[in-house]
């Protein structure tokens, strides 16, 4: 019998006994220890807690119990969600060795499902960047091309599943975070609906924007995986109080009679490569039965001048609290205020004080209303366009990324060249809907290109019912 | 919509971030953040009049749980990872500023 390549195969095998977590643990792990030296997937491997909870899942099913729909599935976690005891990062010198005293909402999820947690992902510094270049320790590299930058800033999670370092991971999506590296990685990444997942214990960037999502090798381990992670919340007060419907359970209904919308004023800056691909994705859809429905989305082209403004005016007020006095790093002055400026100065990098020092302006007396108040007009705008076109459409497609992966260094020393890289992920969350990048066949250079899935709000049933369709057609 | 944004905004704001920027960062940053501020013109060709803000992608109001008593945070192994800590309590530097 061949050895399971999904996470379904791999929990019912081990729950047969057809196979042991602890084999899967060590398989991972080895692959970890041949190729994560080149590719820093990792911040850090937890290697003795892997190896322990895959005994323990092993140990349950010796015993005849039930361990969970994640039975022994090694799992990579972003380096900025917080796992108790173990160092949570974000890829910062100012958080460099601490250890958050909880686990994340989801953290408690992948443990309950049986789950094997095998590491902590790198990220470009507080997820802040479209490369994983932005790490304080050092970049990720894209495992089908190591001179080429993975994407991110889940760049690590994408990595480590497409390198076979873990067989799923997770990601947090802000601008485009999870669904473009899953694109230049040639991964299924998904962004659900805001308020689908708990951010309890997720790091806050831009606490509006900010979802957690799986990477995963197939559309039915994404599905797995939300029907897992996802659900209310107590502990986190912008969480769906609903109940939400098993995504694993509407892959097979086809796309017959549904309508996929092409954005006719979607802004330029695609390659030709991508484009292709995209074009290629509608016929297979119009094949399956779908049909093809021209929608406009006049906002979507304001998407990232409105983002670049609400993104930092929500990170400088969530990260004021990095103040060197209750955990992380602290250079020594002689008053608070002196000992906040050191410390803040010395432990973030380049592009994240730059966001603070935009947001903080945007947010400052005087400005508020020409900056702040007037992006969030602009957000209105978006959403409310996209609610049209969802009357017209049930999903839409566009590129996930404008380019394939792109070299080291390739964006220079502009942070708007790095920004446009998120040009057609950004509106989706400014809107709050989900998105999904699914590997769609290959560009330039023979690498990964990724199709988006876009749907409103809570539609990942239908999303996911035309991402699966995707991906038989790539079959 | 404003004047190019000058160095001493850049000082003042780094001031409110509590940034101890360098000279070098504040010229450099004056020119990046610049070009920002302008890439924001684009909106000034939408009529925003009567457009309400919005805050939420998910419209909650008052949400409210359960008053439940539930473990808080172990205040051993949250001070151990503080960068100073005396008697059970946070230690910092001295809070009435040298600076005024």
């Amino acid at each position: 019998m061949a050895a399971p390549t999904t996470a379904r195969g791999i929990a019912a095998a081990v729950k047969a006994g057809t196979t042991t977590a602890a084999d899967f643990a060590e398989q991972h792990l080895l692959r970890i220890a041949e190729r994560d030296g080149e590719i820093h997937a990792f911040n850090h491997v937890m290697a003795d807690q892997a190896r322990a909870a895959a005994a323990a899942v092993d140990a349950a099913v010796a015993a005849g119990n039930d361990p969970g729909p994640l039975a022994g599935v090694t799992v990579a976690l972003k380096d900025n969600m917080c796992t108790r005891g173990i160092p949570t990062t974000c890829s910062s010198k100012i958080l460099e060795g601490w250890r958050p005293p909880y686990d994340a909402t989801i953290v408690e999820k992948l443990h309950a499902a049986g789950a094997v947690v095998i590491g902590k992902t790198n990220l470009d510094e507080f997820a802040m960047g479209s490369s994983t270049e932005n790490s304080a320790f050092g970049p990720t590299k894209n495992p089908h091309d190591t001179s080429r930058v993975p994407g991110g800033s889940s760049g690590g999670s994408a990595a480590s599943v497409a390198a076979g370092f873990s067989q799923m991971a997770l990601g947090s999506d802000t601008g485009g975070s999870i669904r473009q590296p899953a694109a230049l990685c040639g991964v299924v990444g998904v962004k659900p609906t805001y308020g689908y997942v708990s951010r309890f214990g997720l790091v806050a960037f831009a606490s509006s924007l900010d979802q957690i999502g799986p990477f995963t090798t197939s559309v039915e381990d994404a599905a797995l995986m939300l029907d897992v992670i996802g659900g209310h919340d107590p502990l986190d007060s912008t969480s769906i109080p609903k109940e939400h419907p098993s995504l694993v359970g509407c892959l097979d209904q086809g796309v017959e009679g549904l309508r996929v919308g092409r954005i006719t004023d979607l802004p330029e800056g695609a390659d030709p490569d991508v484009l292709e691909r995209l074009e290629v994705a509608f016929e297979a859809l119009v094949a399956a039965g779908a049909t093809v429905v021209d929608v406009q989305v006049p906002a979507f082209t304001f998407g990232l001048t409105a983002y670049y403004l609400i993104a930092p005016a929500e990170a400088s007020s969530n990260l004021a609290r990095y103040d060197g006095v209750r955990y992380g790093l602290r250079v020594d002055a002689p008053d608070t205020n002196g000992m906040y400026a050191a410390t803040r100065e010395a432990g973030f990098g380049d592009e994240v004080k730059r966001r603070i020092m935009l947001g903080t302006y945007a947010l400052s007396a005087g400005y508020y209303d020409a900056y702040y108040g007037k992006a969030l007009k602009v957000r209105r705008l978006i959403h409310d366009d996209f609610e049209r076109a969802y009357q017209q459409a049930d999903v839409l497609l566009t590129p996930a990324s404008p380019s394939v992966a792109f070299p080291f260094g390739a964006k220079g020393d502009n942070p708007l060249a790095m920004y446009l890289c998120d040009t057609y992920t950004i509106p989706t969350n400014l809107a709050g809907h989900p998105g999904m990048s699914v590997p769609f066949g290959t560009g330039a250079h023979g690498l990964p290109v990724g199709v988006q899935v876009l749907a409103g709000t809570l539609q990942e049933p239908t999303m996911f019912r035309v991402a699966a369709e995707l991906e038989r057609a790539m079959a | 919509m404003s004047d190019r944004l000058t160095a001493a905004d850049v000082t003042k704001v780094a001031r409110l971030a509590r940034l101890d920027v360098t000279a070098e960062e504040v010229e450099r940053m004056t020119a990046q953040l610049a070009g920002m501020l302008e890439h924001f013109a684009d909106v000034d060709a939408l009529d925003l009049a009567d457009v309400e803000p919005m805050t939420q992608p998910y419209p909650l109001v008052n949400v409210f749980r359960e008053d439940v008593v539930r473990p808080g945070l172990d205040r051993e192994e949250v001070l151990a990872e503080a960068p100073l800590a005396e008697d059970g309590r946070f230690r910092v530097p001295p809070v009435i500023g040298l600076e005024g």
